[in-house]
């Protein structure tokens, strides 16, 4: 994973359900500030809203930190958790792929809504997701 | 001579029960937290003895080796009268910064009184206005917890009170239902959501629902997947669910999430499903003939 930018511009912990209402919130309040274009933002946002469900049904919770990248003026979202870790990430990310009930399409979604997705998991110490667009 | 921490402030406050009152009083007014907009000085007055008495008789009785724990049962009347108060206050507009300051404004008069009572003995005087200090900043810090306590409770109130109130089913035209979703649509709401329909079909014999999610801002794969579980929790009900208010924002984020509607029909406005909804059950919008002469 890259090097971590200077301090976050926010950060959102997940906890409960209604933290991933709030880490859409608040990206989306830090794309306005970048001027961003509506259908970039419900994409991202969007994607921001499966990785963040994903860190909490799967990782016990998390905290999703929201990074303004300059040159090109891009945002980036870093999310982490301490949970058990995706053993195989190539399955995890293909569709249909689910361990839960769930329709299995979050995070091969998220990586198609996003210009760049950047994931690494590792068994019993957790993932970290990092997605990145343009405003 | 061992000196118990607090014995002369105790027996200020015995002595001179009304003194520490007018000083304290006296220091609100100082610094603007009476609020004689809100109170008259009868009841702030009250208030204050209250406090104080409270407050004197738990100090009578406390272990000052010990750290102080508000939460212990000792200072439970001080709790309970300070709870009191602070509801009053808050209630007429007090903020939580000005009730604060409305406890420590009992410090500095009592140092001074303390200050006159043990000028011969400087080392009692530091202990015990230590003391004394660390039992007034966590009363005040017991302020704020009940501040935000209350707060917290206020916001979870009011979530539920918004779950109710946001999936209100209502009845458009014979046997046509609708519901219109605003915000976030999470597993708890989709739930509600997906009962009251379901119960609304049945009081109303509804044939055609309509779900609509102009007010819906982000449709992730569990909020699709909601939305597709009550369609067909609708059909298994013997009606048919028409999604409206799918953006052209949302479409094409939910086309690149992989989601697909099947055999849901869906339309983008409220307008176009209503259409659509009247056509099913048979009946038609005209405009009527101009009868005006």
């Amino acid at each position: 994973m890259s090097a971590p930018p200077a301090r976050p511009a926010a950060s959102v912990e997940l906890r409960q359900e209604r933290d991933i209402a709030a880490a859409r919130i608040a990206v989306s309040k830090a794309m306005d500030a970048m001027g961003a274009r509506a259908l970039r933002k419900t994409r991202f946002v969007t994607a921001v809203s499966e990785i963040a469900r994903n860190a909490l049904d799967h990782g016990g919770g998390g905290v999703i930190e929201i990074h303004r990248l300059e040159r090109p003026l891009r945002i980036m979202i870093r999310c982490r958790d301490e949970g058990p870790g995706i053993a195989d990430i190539d399955r995890a990310m293909t569709d249909g792929f689910s361990t839960a009930r769930s329709m299995g399409k979050g995070l091969g979604g998220a990586r198609r809504l996003v210009e760049a997705f950047r994931i690494e998991s590792r068994p019993g110490v957790g993932t970290t997701i990092e997605m990145e667009a343009r405003p | 001579m061992t000196v118990a921490p607090t014995t002369e402030v105790s027996r200020l406050l015995r002595e001179d029960f009304d003194s520490v009152l007018d000083a304290w009083f006296a220091t609100q007014k100082r610094e603007g937290v009476r609020r004689p907009d809100l109170f008259s000085d009868r009841e702030s007055r009250r208030q204050l003895a209250d406090l104080l008495r409270a407050f004197s008789e738990a100090l009578a009785r406390i272990d000052l080796d010990a750290p102080v724990d508000i939460e212990a049962e000792i200072w439970s009347d001080l709790r309970l009268a300070l709870s009191e108060i602070t509801l009053v206050r808050t209630e007429r507009g007090v903020a939580p910064w000005e009730m604060t300051a409305f406890v420590l404004a009992l410090k500095q008069p009592v140092f001074e009184m303390l200050q006159k009572r043990l000028t011969g003995t400087p080392e009692q005087l530091l202990q015990e206005a230590a003391n004394f200090g660390r039992i007034v900043d966590a009363f005040a810090m017991h302020i704020n917890e009940y501040f935000i306590a209350e707060r917290d409770e206020i916001i979870e109130r009011q979530r539920a009170e918004m779950m109710e109130l946001s999936t209100p089913v209502v009845q458009l035209w014979e046997r046509v239902l609708t519901i219109p979703l605003i915000g976030t649509l999470d597993s708890m709401r989709a739930q509600e959501v997906m009962e009251n329909l379901l119960n609304a079909i049945v009081e109303h014999s509804a044939e055609v629902v309509i779900v609509d999610i102009t007010g819906v801002r982000v449709v992730d794969t569990q909020v699709a997947q909601h939305l597709l579980r009550t369609a067909a929790a609708v059909r298994l009900m013997g009606a048919e669910a028409i999604i409206s208010g799918i953006s052209p924002k949302i479409a094409q984020t939910m086309v690149e999430l992989g989601v697909d509607v099947g055999e849901v029909t869906t339309r983008p406005t409220i307008r176009a499903a209503l259409d659509e909804a009247f056509r099913r059950v048979g009946f038609r919008i005209g405009r009527v003939e101009d009868t005006r002469v």
